[in-house]
């Protein structure tokens, strides 16, 4: 029974987290974008769920949980905080809506080149799916690239945090539960940092727009 | 003799809980200094323990010490000494809230570094290197100025998504390992020769994460947050992470590159590393030529440094030796220029090369020191970093990449001028009270202010301007200079610091020894 459902759930689960990475280009308002996060957090445990079922390990549902609560619940709610305190952070990124989504779609199917040859001699489902990953990573660099805003880059951030973890999830059944720890705790660290440093900008500039930092060259 | 791996984790985290909750600012101060110890003795009873040719492991080999690992903790803990018994009196102290987080960090920031190297797991290691971004991210933004919030955002920004690139590419060589039966990320399980991993999955893999550590490393062209950070970081911070920060990434690559060596061969990192180690000493040549902060200045010193290592690295086995002291001799010179160059921006209240003229007449002991740091930083023998790119570049000859080390050698002479105009224009010359004497009796005696100028003037262009404006007053009282000999600081770990480099390239037994054996970890036999 699950074996037979088990492709279609990949399926469904990894089509979100594109769709969800996606809409993140496409929309500007950065409670959207914290919302769709908060969606492709959970995408991403369910994934990590279906995986642990399919290969019965009681570890890697244990990984799931954890997913659910730093990408799903936690993260999102730091960033959320973070929005809540300013009224108007509408994002006027570098590129328009219909080019970001003309790249995210080029970008999309450069991963699946670039997968195909890593991946030559996979046949798995899970391997199958693995270029969405790379997608994830690289749509997350677009966002870091062409955003204005601290909390729209803290955004490309997680995307990409979130493209390595469907590549290691989707390759490998994911790493260790210690390391899978490790990593989770680091992101949610590296994630407080940059809030408290963008809460220290809106103090001295009055907003949170990187462009301003442009003292320090030589 | 196992505990030693422990205790420089342990202890410097309790180190940093004391620190927190200590009510008296001695205890608080003193914590990073006895951490650093801890760090040091822990590093040198390793290297005892592995020089008696046995590999301590702890935590079903989690944690494990070979030659190399026991080496580069010492290192940190060296280094890490240095930085924070030369600091000692830096202002640190914000006043309000978290007085004892600046220490705190600090300790925390060498636990982290300490785990980095004695980490088995490649994947352990990544988390202690996004470990040390972490607790280095307030220390960088310690000083609450716009100019430090910007280089903190950079810095963590930069460091964090070059780390996660790392993690992308540690990812896909845990990927690559399932062929071995059960996919692992045991450094001495990869490492082993003849192992059935999938080349393509190891050479993406490995390319993925020495480009992200070498983010970390400050190899151009992903350097840009390097001299933002390092400059804006209170002294002993960026002692730290010039010295050896730096170096722990730089540890990482290397282990990397064993393990995708094994499998397809040397070539292709190679190309890499050479690649950035040439870029990365064009970036430092380009920007030396015309550097007005000094602090500045040694950050970009230590990107040609690290560039030189990575091309050492590239070079392969024949190098990694001289690589190794190298990461000793920059790392202990670093941080004394750094410990150094925070006393003078501390007096002189200005990080201007042009503002910080004739410090050996107006400040001797201070300036003493730097230019003996600096000779030793420059790559004058008998400091060890002479003899390290020395021995890189003929290594690179004798193994067929005279190219590369031909280009490398005319951009560090390129380096060699530059800084050593810089640091003349730092410390030599006349200072400022006696071109007002020399032209207020040139005024007197109807004598061209900028004749005047001439004769006294190893700069004429700022003598000529002091003069004439003291010409136009008159008014100028001629006070005698009193040179300050104090060092405004302890000047005991600089001492100690620029004279183990002095010395280390001359002891064979145990340096020499422990050099060869790290190398040999890294399949660099002779």
């Amino acid at each position: 029974m699950f074996t037979t459902i088990y492709p279609q759930l990949i399926g469904l689960c990894t089509g979100t987290l594109l769709l969800t990475s996606a809409l993140m280009v496409w929309r500007h308002s950065l409670l959207a974008s914290i919302r769709l996060l908060s969606v492709q957090g959970f995408a991403l445990a369910a994934l990590v769920a279906v995986i642990g079922l399919e290969e019965g390990e009681i570890e890697v549902i244990l990984v799931s949980v954890l997913v659910l609560l730093v990408k799903g619940v936690a993260l999102p709610w730091v960033l959320a905080r973070e929005t809540h305190a300013t009224t108007r952070t509408d994002e006027a990124p570098r590129l328009n809506p219909t080019a970001a989504l003309l790249t995210v779609a080029l970008l999309t199917i450069l991963s699946y080149v670039v997968a195909s040859r890593l991946l030559a001699g996979e046949t798995s489902i899970s391997a199958h799916a693995a270029p969405i990953g790379l997608a994830m990573v690289l749509i997350g660099f677009l966002l870091l690239v062409t955003r204005r805003q601290a909390g729209s880059q803290l955004i490309g951030f997680l995307v990409l945090d979130n493209g390595i973890a469907t590549v290691a999830f989707l390759t490998s059944g994911g790493v260790p539960l210690f390391l899978e720890l490790g990593i989770s705790l680091d992101v949610l660290l590296v994630v407080v940092i940059l809030y408290v440093f963008a809460g220290r900008m809106r103090n001295k500039f009055g907003n949170t727009e990187i462009d301003q930092l442009r003292k320090l060259h030589d | 003799m196992s505990f030693a791996l422990w205790t420089p984790l342990a202890l410097p985290a309790l180190l940093a809980v004391l620190s927190l909750v200590a009510p008296s600012p001695a205890v608080r101060r003193l914590s990073p200094v006895a951490a650093s110890v801890v760090v040091l003795v822990s590093g040198l009873l390793l290297v005892s323990v592995v020089l008696a040719d046995q590999v301590p492991t702890l935590g079903d080999g989690l944690l494990r010490a070979d030659a190399l690992s026991a080496y580069m903790l010492t290192v940190v803990g060296a280094v890490g000494l240095v930085s924070t018994w030369g600091g000692f009196g830096h202002a640190t102290a914000v006043p309000g809230r978290f007085t004892g987080s600046y220490d705190a960090l600090i300790s925390i920031f060498l636990a982290a570094m300490s785990l980095a190297v004695l980490a088995d797991n490649i994947g352990l290691m990544w988390a202690a290197v996004e470990a040390t971004t972490i607790a280095t991210a307030f220390l960088v933004g310690h000083h609450r100025t716009p100019r430090s919030l910007e280089a903190a955002w950079k810095y963590v920004i930069l460091g964090s998504v070059g780390v996660a690139i790392a993690l992308l590419g540690i990812v896909l060589i845990y990927a690559a390992s399932r062929g071995t039966g059960e996919a692992t990320l045991s450094w001495l399980v990869l490492s082993r020769a003849g192992l059935p991993l999938d080349p393509a999955l190891m050479r993406a893999g490995g390319a993925l994460a020495v480009l992200g550590f070498a983010t970390k490393a400050g190899l151009a062209p992903m350097h840009s947050w390097l001299p933002d950070a390092h400059s804006q970081a209170p002294a002993p911070v960026s002692g730290l992470m010039s010295g050896v920060l730096l170096a722990v990434a730089l540890y990482a690559i290397l282990r990397i590159q064993t393990i995708t060596d094994a499998v397809i061969g040397p070539d292709f990192l190679r190309i890499m590393l050479s690649v950035g180690g040439l870029l990365s000493l064009f970036v430092a040549a380009a920007l030396l030529i015309r550097q007005r902060d000094f602090k500045r200045m040694l950050a970009y010193s230590s990107i040609e440094h690290m560039g030189m290592m990575a091309v050492g690295a590239a070079i392969g086995a024949a190098a990694l030796p001289a690589v190794l002291l190298y990461v000793l001799g920059h790392g202990l010179t670093k941080a004394t220029l750094f410990v150094i160059s925070g006393r003078i921006l501390e007096v002189e209240g200005t990080p201007k090369i042009d503002d910080v003229r004739a410090l050996l007449v107006r400040r001797p002991g201070l300036a003493v020191p730097w230019l003996i740091a600096m000779a030793a930083l420059i790559g004058f023998p008998p400091f060890s970093i002479f003899f390290s790119e020395v021995s890189i570049i003929v290594a690179g000859y004798s193994t067929g990449m005279g190219l590369v080390a031909g280009i490398a050698l005319v951009l560090l002479l390129v380096i060699f001028a530059s800084l050593t105009r810089l640091t003349v224009a730092m410390t030599i010359g006349a200072p400022a009270g006696t071109v007002a004497a020399a032209a207020s009796a040139a005024a007197a005696a109807a004598v061209p202010a900028v004749s005047a100028a001439a004769l006294t003037g190893v700069f004429p262009r700022v003598d000529a301007d002091a003069s004439v404006t003291l010409a136009d007053t008159e008014s100028i009282p001629e006070e005698p200079i009193v040179p300050d000999r104090s060092g405004h600081g302890p000047m005991l770990p600089l001492i100690l610091a620029l004279g183990t480099t002095a010395v280390v390239a001359f002891i064979a037994e145990p340096v020499g020894t422990l050099l060869t054996r790290a190398a040999e970890v890294l399949g660099g036999i002779q």
